[in-house]
């Protein structure tokens, strides 16, 4: 899949990308959630070089493959990917999250090429996504649905509505991808609300689970080339990953939850990414 | 109200393949026909009104007509946030038609009682407020809410209401039906109490006052050219609903006047209180403990005109 940016296919690259451009558009906005989005880069990048069907020339495409990321508070993340992609223009990230700029700090779809839906509120974005597989079943439409879902959304009851929604319909076009990073908004997973066991709640809802490292692009890709893994069944990737991947000093830090980097700070990062620009 | 709703919705189905019906199952009795008719645009999405809600608007971001079906308060309150963003936020072509509005199931408690969803869902950005006044309208308002591509929200009363339309109605979104004309008043009223303004309406008439009755069906957006004509006419507005009074038509027809300087006429709401009930009831029971009766209505509105009319005359003398 060509991009109209001469962002090539390389999911290796694309990943740095994102996180580059996330902490420059961070940075800049003065916003927060950098450790969100960095956690969840490689995945980002797998989808969006590998595995989703997309024409960014035509975003309303019916037969697209359909991209929630129900972690809306990551947005940076996703439309740095949006326009590398070619959705629209790279300098939209310029003013990101800045007064009077389309993209705001929680993934919005007005007026945004490419974003699915707006969310933020957490635990919304897989019963919508769930609404499109069905529909997807229903007008014979053979996209599937992928949602990308953090692990502290995970303790809103409308997912588990969904979680047990999907299988007693049969909804293999639909896979979620769980961003587990084990930290959450105040606290670990562990300390707020222990999600484990959590491939087996899954499984016993019915899914087919697996679970694998979010930041090995190899396993990434394997996997989600070979969903759906049993006819009927809907798909769960638990992708176990590092809060603030990337950076040494953000790494499982609950603090880059909120922390805009510094110029210090941004420097020092970014010489740890090799830049990549 | 509810028998129309179905069999239009049927005739909506047949016409429109797009046209999907999900319940949070509820409807025991009401929807087998639909579901046997159209198995593959049915769906009971189970004691799960936030993830029914999220999939209609899944369903209609992918082309789908989506109606949402419950009680009283359940699709709407459960799953407030849900219409808010996602059916709202995304002009989904999602209806959420709500049975038992108002008192209509009085005995079955408070948690029953849907009398705050007007004020409600007029507050949200984009939504179309709707609540016929019998299975005429209920009928027309079901078509209209099927052809207006956006979120609806349809407030039907239960089954068995009298009808007060006979023959053809001009029902559109957005304007008032006039179900009377008159020159000293003007009631207009919404949802299922239309029967009970008719009533006011005669009983007013017996006293000799004539009521412009309008059936406002839908409460947003807001019919404002009828409030303000009609205020201008017939010189006193009252409002009646089977709601709250804070934030439903009479809310909405407060706000509308108090912002119209022109026209400063005698006002009032006929509504409940925003209290929760404390004895169990039937609907008729707890409305006329609440001064809903139409009887307590006129004698309360001739007193408001007649009072009115005693300080014009002295400050004409």
């Amino acid at each position: 899949m060509p991009s109209k940016n001469g962002c090539h296919d390389n999911a290796k690259f694309l990943a740095k990308r994102i996180r580059v451009k996330t902490l420059h558009m961070i940075n800049a906005a003065r916003s927060s959630h950098v450790g969100s989005a960095f956690s969840m880069a490689d995945l980002l990048a797998v989808l969006y070089t590998k595995i989703l069907k997309i024409d960014p020339d035509r975003p309303d495409w019916p037969e697209r493959d359909r991209f929630i990321l129900s972690k809306g508070h990551a947005c940076a993340a996703l439309y740095v990917v949006l326009a590398e992609r070619g959705f629209f223009p790279v300098t939209w990230l310029d003013d990101f999250y800045q007064d009077g700029s389309r993209l705001a700090g929680h993934a919005t779809h007005l007026g945004i090429p490419g974003v699915e839906v707006s969310t933020g509120s957490l635990g919304h974005g897989l019963p919508i996504a769930t609404g499109m597989a069905l529909a997807g079943k229903r007008s014979g439409n053979a996209y599937r649905v992928f949602a990308l879902l953090s692990d502290g959304e995970c303790d809103e009851g409308s997912i588990w509505e969904a979680a047990l929604f999907a299988p007693h319909h049969r909804l293999d076009n639909l896979i979620v991808i769980i961003d587990y990073n084990k930290i959450q908004s105040i606290g670990t997973v562990k300390e707020v609300l222990d999600l484990e066991p959590f491939a087996a709640k899954w499984q016993a809802f019915g899914w087919a689970v697996r679970e694998i490292d979010g930041h090995n692009l190899e396993q990434i890709e394997r996997v989600l080339t070979n969903v759906p893994f049993g006819p009927g069944k809907p798909t769960c990737i638990i992708a176990h990953t590092v809060k603030g991947k990337g950076v040494s000093f953000m790494e499982n830090k609950l603090l880059w939850h909120y922390r805009a980097p510094d110029r210090d700070e941004l420097a020092k990062a970014l010489a740890e990414l090799g830049d990549g620009e | 109200m509810r028998g129309a709703f179905f069999r239009t919705l049927m005739t909506l189905a047949e016409k429109d393949d797009r046209v999907n019906l999900i319940v949070g199952d509820l409807g025991f009795g009401v929807v087998e026909e639909f579901a046997q008719r159209f198995p593959e645009r049915f769906l009971n999405a189970g004691v799960a009104e936030q993830n029914m809600t999220s999939l209609a608007v899944g369903m209609a971001l992918s082309g789908k007509v989506v109606f949402t079906y419950s009680i009283a308060n359940f699709p709407i309150l459960r799953c407030l946030e849900q219409v808010r963003n996602d059916v709202c936020y995304h002009n989904a072509n999602v209806k959420i038609v709500a049975v038992g509005g108002g008192l209509s199931y009085g005995s079955l408690g408070s948690t029953h009682h849907a009398t705050e969803d007007l004020a409600i869902m007029r507050s949200l950005p984009r939504m179309v407020v709707v609540a016929p006044g019998d299975p005429a309208e209920a009928e027309a308002a079901t078509q209209a809410v099927a052809a207006h591509p956006g979120p609806c929200y349809l407030r039907l009363g239960r089954a068995g209401e009298s009808s007060v339309h006979c023959g053809e109605i001009d029902f559109r979104l957005g304007k008032a039906i006039q179900v009377r004309d008159g020159k000293d008043l003007t009631l207009i009223s919404t949802g299922g109490l239309l029967g009970t303004a008719v009533q006011v309406a005669d009983s007013l008439h017996r006293a000799g006052l004539q009521t412009r009755l309008l059936s406002m069906h839908t409460v947003k957006p807001l019919d404002a050219d009828a409030v303000l004509v009609a205020a201008h006419e017939t010189g006193a507005i009252f409002t009646l609903e089977e709601h709250s009074v804070i934030g439903g038509l009479g809310g909405a027809v407060a706000e509308l006047l108090a912002e119209s300087s022109e026209v400063q006429v005698p006002f009032k709401r006929f509504g409940l209180p925003s209290a929760f009930m404390s004895i169990a009831g039937a609907q008729a029971y707890l409305l006329a403990q609440h001064g809903l009766s139409a009887d307590s209505i006129a004698s309360a509105i001739r007193s408001i005109v007649e009072k009115a009319r005693a300080v014009t005359a002295v400050s004409r003398a």
